[in-house]
């Protein structure tokens, strides 16, 4: 038990969530910076290869497109199904590979990133999905390859959905990260694991949830500030997206 | 005025195309064959449903067909690899029913879209752009985006993205199906000019007659994927029986039988400013009846059908058919057995 009394409690308080904050955002952002690499191309892959798409025939063959189709498909179910407890305790062995240690915020970087790839993959697909097949038509009768219809018309025309897809993505990372703590992973939720369930810190606690939720808060409406900035009459609508990214992920 | 130059630019042989498979196919082209003559303006009409959607992404191999060739500016598409049909692409440019602009760029950025995949530079994409902007009179929307803009400007902007890349070739998939008669209008008289001051070959495909009628040097009709009948508009009017001059100078349906001839007059270059109804009137004193007419200017000359009705069996009138017909006029006596008596009169 900490006395909220005692004199160094509010600095230490001020210091270990700080510093709990640091360690969050940093896993957070490292994280969703491989999100972004990894996740941005599986979708582009999931929506292309599919009957029809423009990935249908990867290497001239079709066979290999619907392999591709159903092994990301696969890869992509098995990281949102499986529950991230126990994906971030199974994936010790390969965070060690990776990493060299399976203790501490970067390799808590390993787990989250594998959880929210997946995540992210499927808004990208979802939103992909929506451009119009007019559009891809258009960029075709002008003899674009296929990299070209990937990077002048399908992300562009989706972003607006992605970004909104990608602050989803990142209030479950937030969410999972607080789950690292468990491990040892550090960050604000190892100060609420430590100080407030722990030590029966209830100020602890308090000041854990307010900064999450004010992260989170500032996460969403700079998102979705930047996704408004972004549509335009025609493109494709975030709202639509919203909707079935909302039917997703209330799995 | 169009200039035939006397080859083809577009040559479509024996193509078929179906769809699905099994129990589910659907056959959306059957044996259809084509021919787009250098500068012209060739109108591809039929109902929908008919093909002809699938008969224009054909040409830009869009859709591939099942069998058939496709020529365009003397190559062949069918048989080019991934790359060389992208390059073939470039030479023609299309235009859609429902614009297919990228919502997200400006009006510039969409008429630049098909300059930087072929690489072009920035500096040159932007002045290429504007210069373009400018001809489909779209100067002053460069920097709009394109949720901004009328029906009749997208598909300017349209034109302007397809044009961008000096094709040899302009495909139009029902460009004006979208808009309201005025804007119609508007791009009818832009892809006109396109295709005099540029000298662009222009394919386009529509549901709509007067398309066909105002702009089109020849046509063909196409019907559940077959092709009934095409060749220069001129041409087809003076044929007998022709399905496309009947739809071009609707005149109905023929009366039920009084016992009198009705005959259809067409008339196509000069024969349509002579005095043609009262001369027969006086030479053979009938009394003519005018039951319908339809005269249009069809590539700057008058051409056009009347239906007439002249007292007695056709039989009794034979002279006066055939004194029309040896001035050069297409004339089709109603009634299938009835027509085959009249040729037979005549020498």
């Amino acid at each position: 038990m900490i006395d909220p009394s005692a004199p160094q409690f509010w600095p230490q308080l001020v210091n270990v969530v700080l510093g709990g904050t640091a360690e969050t955002l940093y896993m957070v952002g490292v994280a969703l910076i491989f999100t972004v690499l990894l996740g941005l191309p599986l979708g582009v892959v999931l929506v292309g290869t599919e009957a029809g798409g423009i990935l249908e025939r990867p290497f001239g063959s079709r066979r290999a497109g619907v392999v591709i189709n159903r092994l990301v498909d696969f890869i992509v179910n098995l990281g949102r199904a499986v529950p991230f407890v126990i994906l971030m305790v199974a994936m010790i062995p390969l965070t060690r590979i990776i990493v060299g240690t399976s203790i501490g915020s970067t390799a808590a970087i390993v787990p989250l990133a594998a959880v929210a790839v997946p995540f992210f993959a499927r808004m990208v697909e979802i939103a992909i999905k929506e451009v119009d097949g007019g559009l891809i038509e258009a960029a075709e009768s002008l003899g674009a390859t296929r990299w070209q219809i990937i990077s002048k018309v399908l992300v562009p025309e989706a972003l607006a959905p992605m970004v909104l897809g990608l602050s989803t993505t990142v209030t479950s990372i937030i969410n999972f990260s607080a789950m690292v703590g468990v491990v040892a992973g550090g960050g604000l939720g190892s100060v609420a694991l430590r100080y407030g369930y722990q030590r029966y810190s209830v100020i602890h606690m308090v000041t854990v949830i307010v900064v999450v939720f004010t992260i989170v808060m500032i996460l969403q409406s700079v998102a979705t500030r930047f996704a408004r900035r972004l549509a335009r009459p025609g493109s494709v609508s975030s709202a639509a997206v919203r909707d079935k990214i909302a039917t997703e992920i209330s799995f | 005025m169009y200039i035939h130059w006397g080859g083809s630019m577009i040559s479509i042989g024996h193509v078929s195309k179906t769809f699905g498979s099994g129990a589910a196919a659907v056959r959306a082209l059957s044996d259809v064959s084509l021919e787009v003559a250098t500068g012209e303006i060739f109108g591809v009409i039929g109902q929908s449903g008919a093909g002809k959607s699938t008969l224009v992404r054909l040409v830009n191999l869009l859709e591939r067909p099942d069998s058939g060739s496709i020529v365009v500016d003397g190559q062949e598409l069918t048989t080019l690899d991934a790359t060389e049909l992208r390059h073939a692409r470039r030479t023609m440019g299309m235009v859609f029913q429902h614009f297919n602009l990228l919502g997200g760029r400006t009006v510039q950025g969409n008429v630049e879209l098909g300059l930087e995949i072929t690489g072009m530079s920035p500096a040159c994409r932007r002045r290429r752009s504007m210069e373009i902007l400018e001809l489909v009179g779209l100067g002053d929307k460069a920097k709009a985006f394109p949720g901004e803009l009328s029906g009749g400007q997208k598909q300017r902007v349209g034109i302007a993205r397809a044009l961008a890349g000096n094709p040899k070739v302009l495909l139009s998939d029902e460009a004006t199906s979208a808009l309201d008669p005025e804007t119609t209008r508007s791009i009818l008289e832009l892809i006109t000019s396109i295709n005099r001051d540029l000298g662009l070959t222009v394919l386009l495909i529509t549901h709509e007659m007067d398309v066909v009628k105002s702009l089109c040097h020849s046509a063909a009709l196409i019907e559940s994927g077959r092709v009934i009948e095409q060749g220069p508009i001129v041409s087809l009017i003076s044929t007998p029986g022709s399905r496309l001059a009947r739809d071009l100078f609707p005149l109905g349906e023929v009366p039920s039988h009084t016992g009198n001839t009705v005959i259809d007059i067409t008339f196509s270059g000069g024969s349509a400013d002579r005095p043609v109804i009262s001369q027969l009137a006086r030479k053979f004193a009938l009394d003519v009846s005018i039951l319908g007419a339809a005269i249009e200017t069809i590539g700057g000359k008058q051409a056009g059908r009347t239906r007439l009705e002249l007292p007695g069996l056709p039989s009794s009138n034979a002279e006066a058919i055939a004194d029309l017909r040896s001035q050069g006029l297409l004339v089709e006596v109603a009634g299938a057995e009835l027509v085959h008596d009249v040729t037979e009169v005549q020498p």
